[in-house]
């Protein structure tokens, strides 16, 4: 199949083969999220998510310390004991405690800041395809901007300069992530807007918005959802980055990559410390990235 | 081709000034303040105040980037240069030059006795771990996508997705946890500096371990991808049906035209490296250029925090042109 349009650089590659993806999607098949427990590596994930998800409810009702209360006791054996089951921090702080509610913090701030970058990049993307001309070139210029700086570069000099706060840390995953999200849309837009079918919707005299949000953007879904699931793992990974190098979510508020990093200094005593809170964001990214791997191999099976 | 690269030459440009004035723009967000910094932490405002007007810190934001821009260009000397201000921060490259990112007030020094050596150690490190990488990734990639849906597929496809799950920090947390504190074969801080005790050698192995495996995890996704599109194309099955052996069919036909797309992101990856360089060398104390942007960074050292972007935004520019150029040349069709 020849893409659409032909191309240019690596990231038209990149485009061109979402496009094509997209191409593909205008047939009805059942629902990819249906055929989700035919995946093996999709279900995996998906466990482990929700393993993570039910821990960030129940979080208030668990029989925990409070992940901010310090054992004076407890700091000169930190390691793990039957009061604290994962040991304690520096500060006394109970680990177990504090990764479950830290699960709270990261699975609500992890999904609302990609949800908004999602919002904006799709605007974006739309306005670019739809539209044409300068407004495409306008942003397209811009997203490439964006997009040519180094991620963790882009975040760390934004957050150092605005201060560390969990808005923030949404503004900034909005701005690194949108532009990305933009050219995706853009891509299959740009391959769909002169089908018949939004051709006819012209002819209905609908409104360039119902156009772009009815007829336009659900064409995107397919590539969108893997997309989206392993933007969540990424952006996982950069709270936790960004709460490591000290620019993540303040303290006291038990943040797992700050949990890492406060216990970075123990290590050569009390490596464990460092090590729990460390697995348990590498499980919840894995989750994130198996279920992005079973959802893209549904939808390539198509 | 020399279009595209005047035309790519000019997109380099406006990105740098474009991306300058952005980085300037939110540096003005940051409480940090050059005359606060210069003076110390012990100043009086009065003193503060009075550098501020001599600096002209209160001008309008276009009106600093314009003499920041002059400075650089060697239009104009820099501010904190006049002797009269009695900061004794002396470049020895003259006052106006081309290239000059002005004076780091984390430092007290000229940017340009600062960047240059931490790249240079930078550009070590992530040399070994690209050394790495490429083989490492061609070779799970290769294996995994030479039959999708086999046993060995599987184990190295969960392999992949299980290395790019883990932050760099983390894995950085483990390595050091298990080479350095429980089996103490190895240094669990990479300073470059000899009388440490470990050979300087040994002291690369643990930032070259994390760098590579996640990145790696990653490009051995790519060359796995594309090498299955590609043996689902017609000439593959040709050559099967020929009569031509497997291995052959794989080596001969299939891995040349495989390796378009994952060189492209090969290349791209040296962009992911430079951010991924900025947690590994903190992990491990490393003296580089990654570690000197996170101090300039929350520090405010604008100078520095300036000359660091560019120079990020220059490598990750110009290798995603050869990244341009190498797919240009390597498919046929994207010359069409």
């Amino acid at each position: 199949m020849k893409p659409p349009f032909p191309a240019r650089s690596a990231a038209d590659a990149a485009a061109g083969a979402v496009a094509r993806a997209a191409e593909q999607i205008d047939r009805p098949s059942p629902s990819l999220l249906a055929r989700l427990p035919s995946s093996r590596i999709a279900m995996a994930g998906l466990c482990l998510i929700l393993f993570w998800v039910l821990v960030a409810l129940l979080a208030p009702v668990l029989p925990l310390p409070s992940p901010t209360a310090q054992d004076y006791l407890a700091m000169g054996h930190p390691g793990p004991s039957a009061a604290h089951l994962l040991g304690v921090d520096t500060l006394g702080r109970d680990t177990l405690a504090r990764i479950v509610w830290g699960a709270r913090i990261v699975l609500l701030v992890a999904p609302v800041s990609v949800v908004a970058a999602y919002a904006v990049g799709c605007a974006m993307g739309l306005l670019a395809g739809y539209c044409g001309g300068w407004v495409d070139l306008l942003i397209s210029r811009l997203a490439d901007i964006i997009l040519a700086f180094p991620v963790v570069v882009l975040y760390v000099i934004l957050i150092a300069s605005v201060g560390a706060s969990a808005l923030n840390i949404v503004v900034a995953v909005i701005l690194s992530s949108a532009p990305a999200i933009s050219r995706i849309v853009r891509g299959i837009t740009l391959g769909i807007v002169r089908k018949d079918f939004v051709a006819a919707a012209h002819l209905r005299r609908e409104s360039a918005l119902h156009i772009m949000l009815i007829e336009i953007l659900p064409n995107c879904r397919g590539p969108l959802i893997t997309d989206f699931c392993l933007r969540l793992g990424y952006t996982t990974i950069m709270i936790g980055t960004l709460g490591f190098l000290g620019l993540g979510i303040p303290p006291p508020a038990p943040d797992w990559g700050g949990m890492v990093q406060e216990a970075t200094p123990m290590l050569i005593v009390f490596p464990l410390m460092a090590l729990f809170p460390a697995l348990a964001l590498i499980s919840l990214v894995l989750g994130f990235n198996l279920l992005a791997d079973g959802l893209n191999e549904l939808a390539q099976k198509d | 081709m020399v279009g595209l690269l005047l035309r790519r030459g000019a997109a380099l440009l406006l990105t740098l000034v474009a991306a300058s004035f952005l980085v300037f723009a939110l540096t003005q967000f940051s409480p940090a303040n050059v005359a606060r910094e210069t003076l110390g932490a012990y100043a009086l405002p009065e003193q503060v105040h009075i550098l501020s007007e001599k600096l002209h810190l209160q001008d309008p934001l276009v009106v600093r980037y314009v003499r920041w821009a002059e400075v650089l260009l060697g239009l104009r000397a820099d501010p904190l240069d006049d002797p009269a201000l009695g900061l004794h921060i002396h470049d020895p490259r003259g006052a106006r030059y081309f290239g000059n990112f002005g004076y780091s007030t984390l430092f007290h020094e000229p940017v340009n006795d600062i960047i240059w050596s931490r790249l240079a150690n930078t550009a070590v490190l992530a040399g070994i771990a690209f050394a790495v990488i490429v083989p490492l990734s061609m070779l799970l990639g290769i294996l995994a996508g030479m039959r999708p849906g086999s046993r060995l597929d599987r184990v190295l496809s969960i392999l992949s997705i299980t290395m790019t799950s883990m932050p760099e920090y983390a894995l950085g947390v483990i390595l050091a946890a298990i080479f350095a504190v429980w089996l103490k074969v190895l240094p669990g801080t990479s300073p470059l500096a000899k009388g440490t005790g470990w050979p300087l050698a040994s002291q690369f192995l643990l930032p070259v371990a994390v760098l590579a495996l996640y990145d790696s995890g990653y490009v051995a996704r790519m060359v796995r991808a594309s090498m299955i599109e590609v043996l689902g194309k017609p000439y593959i099955r040709t050559a099967l049906l020929k009569g031509l052996p497997r291995r052959r069919v794989i080596l001969r036909h299939a891995l040349r035209n495989a390796m378009i797309t994952p060189f492209t992101v090969i290349l791209l990856q040296i962009n992911w490296l430079i951010g991924g360089v900025v947690v590994t060398e903190t992990v491990f104390a490393y003296p580089g250029f990654g570690r000197m942007l996170l101090q300039a960074s929350l520090f405010g050292d604008i100078a520095l925090i300036e000359a660091a972007t560019l120079v990020a935004l220059f490598v990750a520019v110009v290798t995603q042109l050869l990244s341009d150029v190498g797919y240009w040349l390597l498919d046929p069709e994207a010359r069409g």
